[in-house]
């Protein structure tokens, strides 16, 4: 969620800085909202860099026969010209009473003298970054349910986050839906009764359930990955790299240090420590005997043969099979 | 018979070759000398003649079918006085044959392609080409020296040219084997088969031509098994003979199931190492010589015009697929040099009077031809074919390497 260094949305200036459009959207609503609660005949005013020349933010902040209040909102601030940003600059350190300025900004070193200078003249940030972590979508949905005021199981949420997927405002948009349609706690049953299926399946799922011996587990998921378009390529490079870590991983020297091992193989140390989870069961000819497997899927589904999702499927169950010869 | 020096072994296809070139040099001079008599119409050619307009030059790698299509053309092309006292054309010194050989003959093209793949588009340019009058009067000669690297649509936009070429026109194409060109491309063209050319005859030729030291001659001569241009580059650069050293210890680390990675990754780290250096030496000049011809201020940061992002476009897109082709030959290369390997170990267990091509890791020969049956050096030997076949199909090339070490480990 989105965090808050200062709690009042009507600070003179406030900053949303990441890449997250929902949670922009939702950061310049908190200002609006708390504006408009305010004094009703809040203007707004939204600018893109393009609308925003030189002299138009002065035009914009500059006192009102009517004394309104008003909300200038500037979207993608990182990519303001020069000549706009140096008419920003002193605005941040000084202000109009009764003006509330929100930038937009998407992070990342484009545009960043803006962003320092902002967060120098000490604005109010509300941090908007994409999600990548499943954990944080759950975080998230969670969330959602709560300021909605509903309790919710969390195989519920983790159901709604494997249907949707990763797009926030999907995430969002059937989490109201959930909480304006159904009544008591949103269960599993409930969540199912609206959402089935996998929205996202990656190659690298398939290949941890397959090296793990979980065959039923791993075809299903390899099936999902067909059917929402993954490249196949990629599923056999997938598979090729989870079975090559545990190959190297066996032979390395049993008291080696997980640092040394990452260092070596050019591997993160998470990995290493889930490589060796993996690895039991495994014999140096199962790994020779899935990686050829996996090469012949490489082939067929670069040509070789009419039925690649085949071959995947074989080369997924031989090394399922193997994964469990000791 | 200067033109054939570089043909080395080859004899029945010179005699050939020169026997046409001499009918094809009588029909040139006859049809100037009717055009001299001012007789019109066309002088036919002689049913008996040995010359041809379309030639399919086939052979293994290394038997020099591009020299001996070059060879020919220049043949075609010879002005030397002589001819009329009844020598052979081919001289080797006179304009014709000399710039035939170095490439700049006006009515000689050459195709040979850094690329994948001969697509439909430059092969049009080609055709549009055939039907040109040769601007010297003798013979418009096309060499084309990838054959084998058409595109299938590239060959059927052939088909009609190669057929029925303009009238003096003559079409050579080279190409490993016949199985490598279409079927309705073959049966239009005369064949002919180089063999592999013997051992002693290679070293011959780098000690005359490259002035080689005999002993060295000899033994890169033997280690490649009868290619020249491969012998002739383990003779002359180091950094070959080097990694040729290293592929052949690859045998030897294949212990455990971390030591076949490990090499696999080695080999193909190798290689893309070699495809990166090519890269570095022309990428980079092509594509500021492209942005200069398409109007770029200098230096690598302003502002390209608009309008040419699909030509800088393209210029990438050729890049990289010549950065493929030249990983791709050199892990070639060493899957040949490790074929080569195991078949000196097949040679020493079946008790064969073959001569062991790479003496110079005898005793690992030795070691392994003990430790295993036949059956399994020849399972190897298979499985590095097998990867040479999955690297042509695409298959990603550390896994199918990966593949072949755990094959050659397992036996």
């Amino acid at each position: 969620m989105a965090k808050k260094t200062s709690d009042d949305p009507l600070a003179p200036v406030t900053i949303a800085v990441g890449q997250e459009g929902l949670l922009l959207d939702r950061a310049v609503a908190d200002v609006v909202t708390a504006a408009r609660a305010a004094d009703a005949d809040t203007d707004v005013r939204e600018l893109t860099p393009d609308t925003l020349a030189p002299g138009t933010l002065a035009e914009l902040v500059s006192p009102s026969l009517f004394a309104e209040r008003k909300v200038v909102v500037v979207r993608d601030a990182q990519d303001l010209s020069a000549d706009t940003v140096k008419d920003v600059k002193p605005y941040l350190a000084a202000p109009v009473e009764g003006i509330t300025l929100v930038l937009l900004h998407a992070g990342g070193a484009k545009g960043k003298a803006l962003l320092d200078a902002a967060r120098k003249s000490g604005s109010r940030e509300v941090a908007c970054p994409k999600m990548t972590k499943p954990a944080d979508r759950l975080a998230f949905v969670r969330a959602e349910f709560r300021t909605a005021g509903r309790s919710v199981t969390s195989e519920a949420c983790q159901t709604l986050v494997d249907a949707i997927g990763s797009d926030l405002r999907e995430l969002a948009c059937a989490c109201a839906q959930l909480a304006a349609d159904v009544d008591g706690t949103i269960d599993e049953a409930v969540v199912a009764r609206y959402y089935t299926g996998r929205a996202e399946a990656t190659g690298f799922e398939v290949a941890d359930l397959a090296v793990t011996g979980r065959a039923t587990e791993a075809l299903e998921r390899l099936r999902w990955a067909l059917a929402v378009g993954q490249p196949l390529p990629g599923i056999t490079f997938a598979l090729a790299s989870g079975v090559r870590a545990i190959g190297k991983l066996a032979t390395a020297p049993r008291g080696a240090r997980t640092g040394d091992l990452a260092r070596e193989f050019g591997m993160p140390p998470w990995k290493i420590d889930r490589v060796r989870q993996q690895m039991r069961g495994w014999t140096g000819d199962g790994v020779a005997v899935a990686l050829r497997a996996v090469a012949e899927a490489d082939a067929a589904v670069k040509g070789a043969s009419a039925d690649p999702a085949y071959a995947l499927e074989k080369a997924v169950v031989i090394i399922a099979r193997v994964a469990q010869s000791r | 018979m200067a033109v054939w020096d570089d043909l080395v072994g080859q004899g029945p296809v010179v005699e050939q070759l020169s026997a046409a070139a001499r009918d094809a040099d009588a029909f040139v001079t006859a049809a100037a000398a009717a055009h001299a008599e001012e007789s019109v119409g066309h002088a036919s050619r002689a049913a008996a003649s040995k010359m041809t307009h379309a030639w399919l030059f086939t052979g293994p790698p290394g038997s020099g079918r591009s020299t001996a299509a070059r060879a020919f053309a220049a043949a075609l092309q010879c002005v030397n006085p002589d001819r009329t006292l009844g020598a052979t054309p081919g001289c080797g010194f006179c304009d014709g044959c000399h710039t035939t050989l170095v490439g700049t003959h006006a009515d000689v093209e050459v195709v040979a392609t850094d690329q994948l793949s001969i697509g439909v588009k430059d092969t049009r340019d080609l055709v549009r080409r055939s039907s040109l009058s040769p601007s010297g009067g003798r013979w418009q000669v096309i060499v084309l020296e990838d054959a084998d690297r058409l595109t299938e649509g590239a060959g059927n936009v052939l088909l009609k040219a190669v057929e029925e070429p303009a009238p003096r026109t003559v079409w050579l194409l080279c190409a490993p084997s016949l199985e490598d060109v279409l079927p309705t491309i073959r049966s239009r063209c005369r064949h002919l088969n180089l063999r592999t050319p013997p051992v002693e005859a290679v070293a011959d030729v780098l000690v005359r031509r490259d002035g080689i030291e005999p002993e060295l001659a000899a033994a890169v001569a033997r280690a490649t098994q009868g290619h020249i241009g491969r012998a002739r580059r383990l003779a002359t650069d180091e950094r070959a003979r080097s990694r040729r050293a290293t592929v052949l210890r690859l045998p030897l680390q294949l212990g455990d199931i971390g030591g076949c990675l490990r090499a696999a990754q080695s080999l193909v780290d190798s290689a893309t190492e070699d495809a990166k250096q090519v890269a570095e030496e022309s990428d980079a000049k092509e594509t500021e010589e492209l942005r200069a011809a398409l109007g770029a201020a200098p230096g690598g940061s302003s502002r390209m015009p608009r309008g040419t992002a699909g030509a800088m476009k393209d210029l990438a897109d050729r890049q990289k697929r010549r950065a493929t082709r030249t990983q791709r030959d050199t892990l070639d290369l060493a899957l040949v040099d490790l074929a080569g390997f195991y078949r000196d170990v097949l040679a020493v267990q079946l008790g064969t009077s073959a001569p062991v091509a790479n003496a110079e890791v005898r005793d690992v020969i030795d070691r392994l031809a003990s430790s295993c049956r036949p059956e399994n050096t020849l399972r190897r030997i298979e499985a590095i074919l097998a990867c040479r076949e999955a690297l042509a199909s695409n298959v990603a090339p550390l896994l199918a390497v990966e593949a072949m070490t755990m094959a050659l480990r397992g036996g």
